[in-house]
């Protein structure tokens, strides 16, 4: 029995906000495999080339035949909960101010046997359960056992909602929130729980079909905040930042230009200007006051999304200006996850191949329709996972740069 | 000293006189001071072409320092903007029908064309009837009627109190066929340049162009023929109201960049003390 999240009270100002802690974080190297398949959304153990076991915990070698050849495999995670335990005491500060923690031992169905946190939906030992990897707020892959049916309230789980970052309850800021993507993600926001979106819009003069009614809806407040002008952004922050829990950036510019097509540099440096500069604006005023706010009850601060494309893999020379401001993107989101992880928000990338909107007008189907995208995001945030890959296209590409980057790369570019 | 320096002030005596009595009106308020400028504000709204078009950069500015440490001491900023952003100059180079004049840009242009008499022609009532309205040849010669004939070499500056909406959209007025401004009709344009040898045009609005002026022919009118007879524009003007129909003097002196088009200006105006009899 999972007693449901019910809103939180209004904060009472007169008491200290609580501050971020993380469960312990170190790993060693063979154990990052564990999180880069938790990121992703998966769980994956070593499996040995040579004679196929399965391991945990991960090691450099096979435990069994001393194989160096090991490789991460995708695991279905059924197995039996042996035993488990309620942890009443603990030294360590993070796990001592959520207790009790209800910890359990599994038996894979393919052989190891795992130490696990024990969502409370599971039946008591013996009983079938189904494990999986989630990512923590220090970021680090930990496995969870879930009943193997859905049972009610599932995602109120105090464990599991310590690793996700569930919209319910919580205030979202989307950066542009004109275009269709930005409307779609205010509107799944808001079916998922949302208590408050501010849409951000800049340009007031320039009227975006469908905003107004946006505007009307009872959950949306609007935010002028334009991402190419520091003193925006730093009073956006200023009048908003200590409330946004989580901060969707939407905004972007994107042309349909490689290096030939375009005489000068001033598109693709509109490019650069919203989808580096602009996300680097946002990260240094709205990133320290979200990082001190990731332990502020049941609806703090906990997420930061951000949506770049699968360009950021692999230069699509058509849109090679575009490839490049994305991948710049993607190259300070990383900065973006080290500097924000000390307060446990989670930095998500959104990966879509082409969504279906003007700019991707001249190219052929499957596109990604903008609410699809919204939606994916909101399933990111409900699973907590760091990397996402929207729709059919963007996870073919995925499959192809795991392969070879090189491969990707002369795809794109015939 | 060089020895030239006695007869060149000799040469110099009667300007200086007309000048001197300048000084002494500045000092005495008896010629005022007026402010033409918009604040250059990263609020301020810039020119919008279609989105596949190049864009004018709109104002940004990014601090350097202030007394921190990025410079303990001191407070500046680096600015950007694009030529033609806030309240500006149009230079003849700017329109393809000027691209081939001598001095048409704003390095080699003459100096003395950027200091001059004005002309202030209403249109703020017909203005705030109709965001279209179009100031034609017969509008004029009805102010030359009232306020005498516009000298030869003169600014015409179009006043429709459009600077007064402070509210950004409300200043642009798009709607789903584009922006609706004020500006000159075909036939003001050519009365302006072949009847009364105007140095240029200036408006409160963004373009010395209507906001519909492309729909007009030829399409902006204003840019196409003034900078085709090499003379200027000036843009996003303010406080037109604190100037009198006749009299004023004019400064609207340009950055002096390399081959520009325009440029951002500090426009100002010298003014007869209760010289304003508009309103």
């Amino acid at each position: 029995m999972i007693r449901p999240l019910s809103r939180p009270r209004r904060k009472n100002p007169l008491l200290r906000t609580r501050q971020p802690l993380l469960p312990p974080g170190g790993r060693s190297r063979a154990a990052l495999g564990l999180t880069a398949a938790a990121a992703l959304g998966r769980f994956e153990l070593q499996a040995c080339a040579e004679c196929n076991a399965v391991q945990y915990p991960p090691r450099e070698v096979c435990h069994r035949c001393l194989s160096g050849t090991l490789r991460w495999r995708p695991q279905s995670g059924l197995g039996e909960l042996l035993s488990e335990t309620l942890v009443q005491a603990s030294h360590d500060p993070y796990f001592r101010e959520r207790l009790p923690w209800r910890l359990g031992l599994v038996r894979l169905d393919v052989g190891p046997t795992l130490v696990v946190h024990l969502h409370g939906g599971c039946a008591p030992a013996p009983s079938r359960v189904r494990v999986g990897a989630r990512l923590d707020k220090s970021g680090q892959g930990v496995l969870l056992a879930f009943p193997l049916e859905e049972v009610p309230n599932m995602a109120d789980d105090p464990e599991l909602h310590e690793m996700t970052c569930d919209p319910r309850f919580r205030k979202a800021l989307v950066t542009d929130s004109r275009t269709p993507l930005g409307q779609a993600m205010v509107r799944a926001l808001i079916d998922a729980g949302a208590d408050l979106v501010w849409a951000a819009h800049a340009e007031p003069w320039k009227q975006a079909p469908g905003f107004a009614d946006l505007l009307a809806l009872p959950q949306v407040a609007p935010v002028p905040l334009d991402v190419t002008e520091s003193r925006s952004v730093k009073e956006a922050a200023a009048e908003i930042g200590g409330k946004v829990d989580i901060l969707i950036n939407t905004a972007e510019v994107h042309r349909a230009h490689g290096i030939a097509s375009r005489s000068g540099i001033e598109s693709a440096r509109a490019e650069m200007d919203v989808n580096y500069f602009g996300l680097l604006r946002l990260a240094q005023e709205f990133g320290p006051v979200m990082r001190a706010r990731g332990a502020d009850g049941v609806a703090s601060a906990t997420a930061w999304v951000n949506i770049l494309s699968i360009y950021a893999l692999a230069n699509f020379p058509p849109h090679g200006t575009f490839s490049a401001s994305k991948a710049a993107a993607l190259s300070l989101s990383q900065c973006l996850r080290a500097e924000m992880r000390p307060g446990g928000i989670r930095v998500i990338n959104a990966f879509p191949g082409p969504i279906d909107d003007e700019w991707n007008q001249t190219l052929p189907p499957p596109k990604l329709a903008p609410a699809a995208l919204a939606k994916a995001v909101i399933q990111a945030l409900k699973d907590g996972i760091e990397d996402v890959y929207p729709g059919d296209v963007a996870e073919e590409w995925l499959a192809r740069y795991r392969e070879s980057p090189k491969t990707l790369e002369r795809e794109l570019s015939p | 000293m060089s020895d030239d320096a006695p007869k060149a002030a000799q040469r110099m005596a009667a300007p200086a006189s007309s000048l001197a009595s300048l000084a002494a009106d500045l000092a005495s308020g008896a010629v005022r001071v007026i402010d033409l400028s918009q604040t250059l504000s990263p609020r301020f709204p810039q020119i919008v072409l279609p989105p596949e078009f190049g864009q004018c950069w709109p104002f940004r500015i990014e601090e350097i320092s202030r007394y921190d440490e990025r410079g303990a001491a001191w407070y500046w900023n680096n600015f950007s903007c694009g030529e033609h952003t806030g309240t500006h100059f149009d230079a003849p180079i700017h329109w393809v029908s000027g691209r081939d004049l001598p001095r048409n840009a704003t390095d080699t242009l003459p100096v003395e064309h950027l200091i001059g008499p004005a002309c202030v022609i209403d249109c703020s009532r017909e203005a705030a009837r109709d965001p279209d309205f179009l100031l034609t040849a017969e509008h004029i010669r009805r102010f030359e009627a009232e306020h005498g004939r516009i000298p030869p070499r003169a600014w015409v500056l179009m006043r429709t109190d459009w600077s007064k909406r402070t509210d950004p959209a409300a200043y642009q007025n798009y709607d789903a066929t584009g922006q609706h401004t004020p500006g000159p009709a075909l036939d003001a344009v050519r009365f302006l340049i072949e009847e009364r040898d105007v140095i240029g045009f200036g408006t409160e609005s963004i373009g010395t162009d209507a906001g519909q002026g492309y729909h007009l022919k030829p399409p902006y009118p204003c840019h196409y023929y003034m900078h085709g007879a090499g003379r200027y524009g000036l843009q996003c003007l303010a406080n037109l109201d604190l100037l009198p129909p006749q009299g004023a003097i004019i400064f609207c002196a340009p950055l002096k960049i390399e081959n520009g088009s325009g440029s951002p200006i500090r426009a100002l105006a010298l003014v007869p003390h209760g010289g304003s009899n508009h309103g």
